[in-house]
């Protein structure tokens, strides 16, 4: 179990949701079986490169979004 | 010889455009689509659902063989529409979009205003704009003097399946385009398509037609027939409409 110390808020695809200090945006992907899959992040409102998933660091009040192509007309 | 169709200078090969929404699931949705003969596909943008992994509808588009015209469905205002664009390029891969701001949910009618504002800011950051719209020559004529790389004008509201209620509006549309008019929503039944063609139109859009359909692969295959037949028909010249009547049966030898 992680400390209070340890975890952070952050708002997930419009709901709150928690993470480790440190969690990166592979860290996240990796934590929801997402990783390699067809899909694009916006951290507060700026799309990410994937170039930079392993580098950037989330941080407590972060606003991500994670989505995706599906059916529609 | 109808011309070819070309829109953002990209040859087209089918007039038939395919929606892969509400299909019952994604195989069903890619034999449908292959049986449509249908090259633009579109495709909308969600949030990933975490807890329910959904069959992945883009997995079963081979992108080298469909164009993806991504739609920006959701989008109440400009803003939104803008925000859900750049989401979708950065998914698709590219930028072609479906320009689509509908603030009210019971008949999901465009908004002309945002949907122009859309459009001017979007064009600028160098997408290909393809805007849905209420069958507005207006509007129309203003969106691409914008810059749109075609204009898509309602039938009826999107799944009514009511048909082309907006005959004379796309008449006057068509008239006046100097880009191609795709007459998307609404369309349900194979004559709905001919009537499209009929009026002019160089492409159409269905999604609901085909996916609510009993049989969706059969009702595609026969959506890629009648526009076939509406094609050919008009490559073969057309009688004209008379007011009165002219005898098919010889006017002699009555026998009187």
């Amino acid at each position: 179990m992680l400390s209070n110390d340890e975890i952070m808020k952050i708002k997930l695809n419009g709901k709150g949701a928690e993470t480790a200090w440190g969690c990166t945006i592979t860290d996240l992907l990796k934590m929801h079986a997402l990783l390699g899959k067809p899909l694009v992040v916006e951290l507060n409102g700026v799309i990410m490169k994937k170039e930079l998933y392993d580098e950037i660091k989330l941080a407590e009040g972060d606003t991500l979004e994670i989505v995706r192509l599906v059916g529609g007309g | 010889m109808l011309k070819p169709l070309v829109i953002a200078g990209r040859a087209i090969r089918s007039r038939l455009f395919l929606g892969t929404g509400k299909f019952s699931s994604s195989a069903v949705m890619a034999r449908a689509l292959e049986a449509s003969g249908a090259e633009i596909v579109t495709v909308a943008l969600r949030r990933v659902e975490f807890d329910n992994p959904q069959d992945d509808v883009i997995a079963h588009i081979d992108q080298r063989k469909y164009l993806l015209l991504p739609n920006t469905s959701g989008a109440r205002d400009a803003e939104e529409a803008v925000r859900i664009a750049k989401l979708a390029r950065a998914a698709s891969g590219w930028n072609w979009l479906k320009l689509e701001v509908t603030p009210e949910p019971n008949y999901l009618l465009p908004d002309p205003v945002e949907t122009l504002k859309a459009a001017e800011i979007l064009i600028k950051e160098g997408f290909i704009v393809l805007p849905y719209i209420n069958a507005d020559p207006v509007l129309a004529k203003r969106l691409q003097e914008a810059g749109c790389a075609a204009v898509m004008p309602l039938g009826s509201p999107i799944g009514s399946g009511r048909g082309i209620k907006t005959a004379d509006q796309i008449r006057i549309i068509i008239q006046q385009a100097t880009v191609p008019v795709v007459v998307d929503a609404g369309l349900g039944l194979p004559s709905h398509l001919c009537q499209a063609f009929e009026l002019g139109a160089d492409a159409v859009l269905v999604n609901t037609a085909v996916a609510a359909a009993q049989d969706p692969v059969q009702m595609a295959g026969s959506f890629k027939l009648a526009v076939e037949a509406s094609l050919a028909g008009l490559e073969a010249g057309p009688m004209s409409e008379g007011e009165a009547a002219s005898a098919s049966s010889p006017l002699t030898g009555f026998l009187r």
